[in-house]
């Protein structure tokens, strides 16, 4: 066992290479194309207002006169319009960037709504255990068996049918969020309540309960902060997950209204005049959705890898 | 020429931090018959060289240089599969963990004919035959019937007896046994110990055994090699180097043994593996936040009074009450410990003793009986707040040092948590002094509280473990075996250190160990426990003099005696009275 003597401080640099983590990212170019992919794509997603050359959802710049245009290199295109417009007569480049955000809002505030029912229910399951804990886990067991996008859609339609019909548009993407949310939680409290069990069992835990800290204390002070690093590997994975069950919602005519449309909006309206050849009006909604799963996918993957080398 | 040739070994583990030599320049010979002890302290290296020698190196480790000879033939430039054939065959390997050394899917009569029939081409019959009397030679009882049985019917101790047999059955010359005994208790160790002792004269086979106990070293050992940081520092005859070594390493590593014949002060201190941590006293106790404030005395000098205790298990549940099946991890124990005495308890795994402290600590609850603490019942508290008062004044010190931290926190945080919740200092900066001023009193320095427990040493951070539990500023101690997962350098340091706690600050201590010369070095008063019962409470001196128990008279039969321990090592010190 090495004994730390020298107290000079490192530079950051030197401490961030000497980070495991932070290693094996700058020698994974999979790793570095994913997180430049999804960086790319969340920057430019929020920043929509400042790099998205029109702003879709002003009815002023919008001309139905140029709806239906091609991409700018194909015959007929507007090079003012560089993928198109769409049936309303939308910049398609503008809409998917605007589209983009709203997917990655729902994806990240489902994924952290169901992270934080999950670690909240599974960490309070394994430390307290008895019926709580079989109640909770028979529960999570239930839902675990009905594909989670069946599940987001049954919250969806009764939070829907309860929201009076003057609300329903605006309040949508709200809807979306709870019903994804809701329908994720039982991995995260399978995965959080599993570390918990781990992790009660040793000392530290017991050394805090000599202290005289109460349980409350004690999972949120103790437990939770050494049970995250399963559970944030598995919302990074949950992020792409929560993305696709939104552009499903919307897809399914579930989800965002198409007012302020989502990736899913675009692809369901595009999917109406695809056989009519207007492909592009789906395909780049299409395209934008795929690199981004892909790409916060195969982060989450080397992430999981990663950080747990026993999985590999 | 002798039968295994090591010269000149060299291992490294490239990484990328770059390259790690495990072993540095290392030659070593064994004869037939004889018993090759290979003896250091964690991440010296001994493993390594016995990977090494049968080709079982862990990647990316790899033979730097040097070479090996099995009865004059190199075996270090084979390849694999030529390797495979003298695996097993010509040496034989027995590993730390019984438990999980033999396949739980095959019976031991599977394993042993696998074994022998890959090896010495017998047919069925013959090979069954051999394997019985294998497994009666290393004295399994029945072993015509046992041998049909799988692993999980036998105990450790008759797991590792099989696992001898296993490495014996086809007739190896040269036998490498890696801690073969590190994780059996002190009775069936001995036996086991005997029994390899035995059949190496027997068969004439030469074995390596690699351990970090000096006991061990000590009863079986012809010759014996000493590993410090990669290097071989010593070798030579067994009596020799225990008693009379050259070396300072080995000098200072001999003295900081716990000796079992008589009680010393202090333990020497090694310098060797780390600093010991010098203990800066820049505090004054007598006015300090430390010793201010310890609370009042105990009515009748009795601090701890353990009346009648039962805790007891769930081992099988059911719906039904009756259905329910229970082990009573301690069976109607009652003992005191007097106001500033150091109580100690030992036996082996499974005695219960872990279970009284967790007990007293409040972590399990009892079934029957009474904790008095400093004349009051513990079990009849019902309120928290009550409670806080008592827990106060009790502290634990833990076993294992890698777990007992919790990892996510810096060390400021971990010690100033109890002083905190407790309300024990005036504000943010008080408390921040304080902790400063108890990590410089355990001897870290203050610098340590802005690290993390991964960045320190596993002594160190039984030092951060004290310090947290002092930081309550308690009456009482629990230390529940706090040396057991430590070096033994390492552990006289930790072992001092809490004598000199508990002398300045007047503390009563339940000192818990299985280790006998441990428990005569630090107790005052000793209580033995067996199966969850206690069946002798006496005063360490007269407990190791005359034991009364029949059970305490085994345990003292089996403690490893040193007698080759070089007098002159204990002639400087100061013995205590």
């Amino acid at each position: 066992m090495a004994v730390p003597q020298d107290d000079k401080k490192p530079s950051l640099w030197a401490r961030l290479n000497d980070n495991d983590v932070v290693y094996s990212f700058f020698h994974s170019p999979l790793a570095m194309a994913a997180a430049f992919v999804t960086a790319l794509m969340v920057l430019s997603s929020f920043g929509a207002p400042l790099v998205a050359p029109f702003d879709p959802f002003d009815p002023a710049q919008i001309s139905l006169w140029d709806g239906k245009k091609p991409p700018a290199w194909e015959a007929g295109g507007d090079p003012a319009y560089l993928l198109g417009t769409d049936n309303q007569g939308r910049d398609m480049l503008s809409t998917i960037l605007y589209g983009g955000r709203i997917s990655l809002l729902v994806g990240f505030a489902s994924v952290f709504l169901g992270m934080f029912l999950g670690v909240m229910l599974g960490v309070i399951s394994g430390y307290v255990g008895g019926w709580f804990e079989t109640i909770i886990m028979r529960l999570a067991d239930v839902q675990l068996t009905i594909p989670g996008i069946l599940t987001a859609i049954l919250i969806n339609g009764i939070l829907r049918s309860v929201l009076p019909p003057e609300l329903r548009d605006e309040m949508a993407i709200y809807v979306v969020i709870l019903a994804i949310g809701l329908s994720d939680w039982p991995q995260f409290a399978r995965v959080a309540r599993g570390a918990t069990l781990v992790e009660a069992k040793k000392e530290y835990i017991q050394a805090a309960r000599v202290i005289g800290l109460r349980p409350f204390l004690i999972m949120a002070r103790h437990i939770v902060p050494n049970v995250m690093r399963p559970v944030l590997v598995l919302a990074t994975i949950g992020l792409a997950l929560a993305i696709i069950a939104e552009a499903t919602l919307s897809f399914l005519g579930q989800g965002v209204p198409p007012t302020t449309p989502s990736l899913g909006t675009l692809i369901r309206v595009g999917n109406e005049y695809l056989f009519s050849g207007l492909w592009w009006i789906t395909f780049f909604p299409a395209v934008a959705l795929v690199v981004l799963v892909l790409a916060v996918n195969l982060l989450g993957d080397w992430l999981r890898d990663t950080l747990n080398p026993k999985l590999r | 020429m002798s039968l295994l040739d090591i010269k000149n070994m060299t291992v490294e583990f490239p990484t990328r931090r770059g390259v790690f030599t495990a072993v540095r320049d290392v030659s070593l010979s064994v004869n037939p018959g004889e018993i090759l002890g290979v003896v250091g302290e964690s991440g010296a290296g001994k493993s390594t060289i016995g990977n090494a020698v049968i080709g079982l190196l862990e990647p990316p480790g790899r033979l730097a240089g040097g070479e090996i000879y099995l009865k004059g033939k190199r075996i270090d430039d084979l390849d694999e599969d030529e390797l495979r054939s003298i695996r097993g065959n010509r040496i034989g390997m027995i590993f730390q963990d019984p438990l999980t050394s033999l396949d739980p899917l095959q019976t031991i009569e599977q394993q042993l004919m696998e074994t022998i029939q890959l090896h010495l081409k017998l047919d069925d019959d013959a090979a069954r035959a051999n394997a019985v009397g294998l497994l009666d030679r290393v004295g399994i009882p029945d072993p015509e019937v046992r041998i049909k049985q799988y692993p999980h019917q036998f105990s450790g101790g008759m797991r590792q007896r099989v696992v001898i047999a296993l490495a014996l059955c086809a007739n190896p010359e040269v036998v490498i046994a890696d801690e073969p005994t590190t994780a059996l208790d002190v009775s069936i160790q001995a036996q086991i110990l005997e029994l390899m002792r035995e059949l190496c004269r027997e068969r004439s086979v030469g074995m390596i055994l690699i351990t970090h106990d000096m006991g061990v070293i000590a009863d079986v050992t012809d010759r014996v090699a000493v590993m410090y940081r990669s290097r071989l520092v010593e070798e030579g005859p067994t009596e020799k180097i225990l008693g009379n070594p050259d070396h300072p390493y080995t000098k200072s590593l001999i003295s900081a043994v716990p000796r079992p014949d008589v009680r010393l002060a202090r333990f020497p201190v090694v310098e060797y593996i780390e600093s010991a941590g010098d203990r800066r006293d820049s505090i004054d106790i007598a006015t300090h936040w430390l010793g201010a404030g310890r609370g009042e005395k105990a009515p009748d000098g009795t601090m701890l009074r353990i009346e009648d205790l039962q805790v007891r298990f769930l081992t099988r549940f059911s719906f039904f009450k009756k259905h329910r099946l229970y082990v009573d991890a301690v069976d109607h124990v009652s003992f005191d410990i007097r106001q500033g005495e150091v109580f100690g308890l030992v036996g082996e795994s499974g005695s219960g003793k872990s279970t009284i402290a967790r007990a007293i600590a409040g972590l399990y609850k009892p079934k029957g009986g009474h904790i008095h603490f400093a004349g009051a019942d513990l079990t009849a508290v019902k309120s928290e707040a009550e409670m806080d008062r008592y827990r106060r004044q009790l502290q634990m010190i833990f076993q294992d040092p890698y777990s007992s931290l919790n990892p996510r926190m810096k060390v400021m945080d971990i010690v100033a948590e109890p002083i905190r919740f407790h309300g024990l200092a005036a504000g943010g900066a008080e408390t921040r002094r304080i902790v400063l001023d108890l990590l410089e009193h355990v001897g870290l320095g203050a610098e340590a509280a802005r690290k993390y427990p991964h960045e320190f040493s596993g002594g160190q951070r039984q030092r951060i473990s004290i310090a947290r539990a002092l930081a309550t500023r308690p009456r009482f101690l629990i230390c529940d075996e706090p040396t057991s997962a430590l070096d033994v350098s390492i552990q006289a340091q930790i072992l001092n250190l809490l004598k000199d706690l508990q002398a300045e600050l007047g503390l009563t201590m339940l000192f818990i160990s299985h280790d006998l010369p441990v428990i005569r070095q630090m107790c005052d008063r000793v209580g033995v426990m067996r199966h969850g019962k206690l069946v002798e409470v006496a005063e360490t001196e007269t407990l190791f003099q005359s034991p009364q128990h029949p059970y305490t008279r085994h345990l003292l039969d089996l403690m490893p005696k040193l007698e080759v321990l070089s007098h002159e090592a204990i002639a400087g010190l100061e013995v205590a009275d």
